[in-house]
């Protein structure tokens, strides 16, 4: 049992309640590129506009990693390529059939089949780009051996799934999958339980399970790699999501890339939270459609720390488990930083919500304040139960200095890790923003 | 509310860009964003903190009015115990607090309206947004001066402070010397008869005060004549019991320690001070003093060194210098260290130092210069210890 100190729990209204919410099935599905880093802007495309595809079946890949194919979810019918700025490919949008039909890939028995047979599974199927790979959070280089292979499962992020609820049915393929992992890495398997994870996690076999216990960001596989085994420079470990376990394992007991998942619905400005059963890349059209408060909302694919904005309809990411919608906050608020117009979350002391910690909160998406230099200080060693000096660090990517970023730890972090830090921050500097910025220029020149 | 907004709305274009007066945006941006808190939502992370510069800065703000209503009060009772009337505490509240706010608020404004104007200026002319740091500075200045400043001295060492001390290196966040230490060391060593010797810490005619008058403070008294000189004062009464109510001649602010305790109180509450910097300080404080007290070589006689924590300007620059977030050491184990040796120095400069006997705005200077060197070395011993994990 680990037990962190340090952090903060963003208490807000609208976590998910238990059990099933009614909604339409989505009708739409997108594969989005811009949810991977590190890949080129426009990926090879397999399929056009009016092509027919199977679930598993490769859609696109990227020309920098060419092993490693990016499988439709679903089976159905490309129906539309959306390009952002500079031709960039920013969603690659199916019609779904009304039955998935699936591509059928060999079936491997875990046990006896080699580690190449395994991996050339993953990579053909598309499983394997929901492996990421620290430093960097890039998807996992197919020719590299993974010293570790690390897994959450549980989630303490704002409004955050109860994984517990994700996996239920899936219990079998889920210990498959870890089967699988193991044949991956040269070291262990490690699986990070809360203190309320179901006997799944637990109690799962061949891999090593600790406990941990804490405020957010316990839950961040970041943070319990720091504590089980941290990243030395020229480590290289993969992290997935226990739902993408469950994935991996049906791959290889069914030989169908069955990309379902299980989905949290978040949010105090929807009427009616709850969990959808759905696949990869799902339009949130039908989740959201009649069930919003209004319309003046910001829908995020994710959490509402690191998640990614999207439209009303727009797609789930290919790593997300969880939808938040929340209130957008563009109206000025008349001397807002003296008295607020209503309660706030915050980890200052400054307002009287300290007095009472486990209050659930409205909160919108306002910045509460303007950027300013740094003049606070211990503030984000306050949320990051790291060995680290956060401020160090992202004053050391704002300067440049590449030989700082290593030591004082960039290869421990990636955006999620300081996304508290952000919210914490007083002079509201955009921390992810620039952390990705020192990542990217550590993989590409370091 | 509403009204206030569509004004500001209406005169906005002007200052936008294209606008006529779109030189002087910033100027009108910070007055809008004290007004309104903006419409700007947040990228990166959904959700923000409530807290934001204004509201940090402004707390800081609230932990001082204490302070400044006893030192405004305080300077109208030392004036009248030094004229021989209305001498008992409870005599005359209102004309020693008519009396001292007539002494105290123009040395404020004076403060705010030099520094705040200078803010402008450079916010308008270096095109960025007025800092709220000066808030704090604008209302420590005054603090940290003796009641009898003529105002012209406020306003150049005002000037001083906020240009060679702040906007010279970037303005708020970027200044390595505290601000309102710059603008009280400027006027110590340029005109030092205005900042220290016996007769400056009482507002008034001199030459109308009662006989026998000195007007020393009790650091004074104890530094040339030890714990027996402060026993004997005549005219004041400075007992451990006055030097805690703070009813002792002094800088405006420094005086009482109940009222400096409620904002150490307000500021360690809330969160926005380090406790670490205040605990450390009365720990090498009292550290110091007591060794210097036993090896007999201190200039305070017989005082002992619990006397130095209510004497003078320590507690204050404690509470409200020393825990400057930004000129002081950044991490957890630097601020301890940082604070810690602002103790040894400042009493080193109290107790041993043959010129003058308060030593804590250069004991805080010093160890400003030197807090990037602590952080330094804490964390290197981060990196250290990243690189031996990894061997």
């Amino acid at each position: 049992m680990i037990k962190l100190s340090r952090g903060f729990d963003i208490r807000l209204l609208g976590s998910p309640e238990q059990g099933l919410l009614e909604a339409k099935n989505s009708r739409l599905f997108a594969l989005k590129p811009t949810d991977v880093v590190g890949i080129g802007p426009i990926p090879k495309l397999h399929k056009a506009i009016g092509d027919r595809v199977l679930a598993g079946e490769p859609l696109f890949f990227d020309k920098g990693s060419p092993r490693i194919q990016f499988g439709s979810p679903v089976s159905g019918e490309v129906v539309e390529i959306r390009r952002g700025p500079k031709r960039a490919i920013t969603e690659v949008v199916i019609a779904v059939d009304a039955e998935v039909a699936f591509h059928q890939f060999e079936k491997l028995d875990v046990a006896s089949c080699s580690r190449e047979q395994a991996v050339d599974l993953m990579l053909n199927s598309g499983a394997w780009t929901l492996l990421k790979q620290r430093p960097f959070n890039t998807l996992a280089d197919p020719e590299a051996t993974p010293r570790d292979i690390f897994v959450s499962c549980f989630d303490t992020a704002p409004l955050a799934p109860d994984h517990n609820m994700l996996i239920k049915g899936k219990e079998s393929a889920f210990q498959k999958g870890l089967s699988v992992l193991n044949k991956l890495t040269s070291g262990g398997v490690h699986l990070g339980v809360g203190p309320e994870s179901a006997d799944v996690f637990t109690k799962a076999d061949g891999v090593n399970v600790t406990s941990f216990s804490g405020p957010h960001p316990a839950g961040n596989v970041g943070v319990q790699i720091h504590h089980l085994a941290p990243i030395n420079k020229g480590d290289v470990v993969w992290t997935l999501k226990p739902q993408d376990v469950a994935i991996i394992g049906k791959l290889f007991s069914d030989g169908v890339f069955d990309a379902e998942r299980t989905v949290a619905v978040t949010g105090d400005k929807t009427k009616k939270t709850g969990y959808v059963k759905t696949r990869i890349g799902a339009s949130v059209e039908p989740m959201l459609a009649d069930n919003l408060k209004h319309d003046h909302v910001r829908c995020i694919s994710g959490n509402a720390l690191s998640g990614t904005q999207i439209e009303k309809d727009g797609f789930l990411g290919l790593y997300d488990d969880q939808i938040t919608v929340l209130e957008e906050g563009d109206k000025p608020e008349f001397l807002g930083w003296l008295i607020p117009s209503y309660k706030r979350p915050s980890l200052s002391r400054t307002f009287p919500s300290f007095l009472r910690p486990n209050k659930e909160y409205h909160v919108n998406t306002n910045n509460h304040g303007e950027e300013r230099a740094y003049v606070m200080s211990q503030q984000y060693e306050k949320v990051l139960p790291m060995d680290l000096h956060p401020q160090y660090l992202i004053k050391s990517i704002l300067y440049g200095d590449f030989e700082q970023m290593e030591g004082l730890g960039i290869y421990e972090v990636v955006e999620e890790d300081l996304a508290l830090c952000e919210f914490v921050c007083t002079s509201k500097q955009p921390v992810q923003q620039i952390l990705r910025a020192g990542l990217d220029l550590v993989r590409l020149e370091g | 509310m509403k009204l206030l907004e569509n004004l500001v709305g209406k005169v906005k274009p002007h200052f936008e860009e294209g606008g006529k007066l779109e030189n002087y945006y910033y100027g009108f941006e910070a007055l809008e964003t004290f007004l309104f808190v903006p419409a700007q939502t947040s990228q990166g992370t959904h959700i923000k903190d409530g807290i934001d510069l204004k509201r940090t800065m402004f707390t800081v703000v609230v932990a001082m009015i204490p302070a400044l209503l006893f030192g405004i009060w305080n300077v109208g009772q030392q004036h009248f115990v030094a004229m021989g009337e209305l001498t008992a505490l409870s005599e005359g509240f209102m004309d020693k607090f008519m009396y001292g706010s007539l002494k105290v608020l123009p040395i404020v404004i004076t403060a705010y309206g030099v520094g705040l104007g200078i803010e402008f200026v450079f916010a308008i002319i270096r095109k960025h947004p007025v800092n709220e740091g000066f808030l704090v500075s604008g209302m420590l200045i005054p603090l940290i001066m003796p009641p009898t400043i003529p105002l012209w001295m406020v306003a150049v060492a005002t000037a001083f402070a906020v240009i060679i001390g702040k906007e010279a290196f970037g303005g708020t966040g970027m200044n390595i010397l505290n601000v309102a230490l710059m603008a009280r060391v400027f006027v110590f060593f340029a005109h030092p008869t205005y900042m220290s010797g016996d007769l400056v810490w009482v507002a008034g005619d001199a030459s109308l005060f009662v006989d026998g008058f000195s007007g020393a403070t009790p650091l004074g008294v104890a530094y040339l004549g030890g714990a027996e000189a402060l026993a004997n004062v005549s005219i004041f009464n400075y007992d451990l019991t006055n030097l805690i109510m703070g009813t002792i001649p002094g800088s405006i602010g420094e005086t009482s320690v109940i009222a400096v305790g409620i904002g150490a109180v307000i500021l360690l509450v809330t969160g926005i001070a380090s406790w670490r910097i205040m605990a450390s300080v009365v720990v090498g404080t009292l550290v110091a003093g007591t060794v210097f007290d036993l090896a007999g070589i201190s200039y305070f006689q017989g005082v002992p060194a619990y006397t130095h924590l209510v004497m003078g300007s320590m507690l204050f620059a404690t509470v409200f210098m020393a825990t400057d977030p930004v000129t002081a050491a950044q991490t957890g184990t630097g601020k301890i260290i940082y604070g810690f040796l602002i103790g040894i120095f400042g009493m080193i400069i109290r107790a041993l130092n043959p010129a003058y006997p308060e030593g804590w705005m250069l004991a805080i200077l010093l160890m400003n210069v030197f807090a990037p060197t602590i952080d330094h070395y804490v964390v290197q011993s981060n990196i250290k210890r990243r690189i031996s994990r990894a061997l």
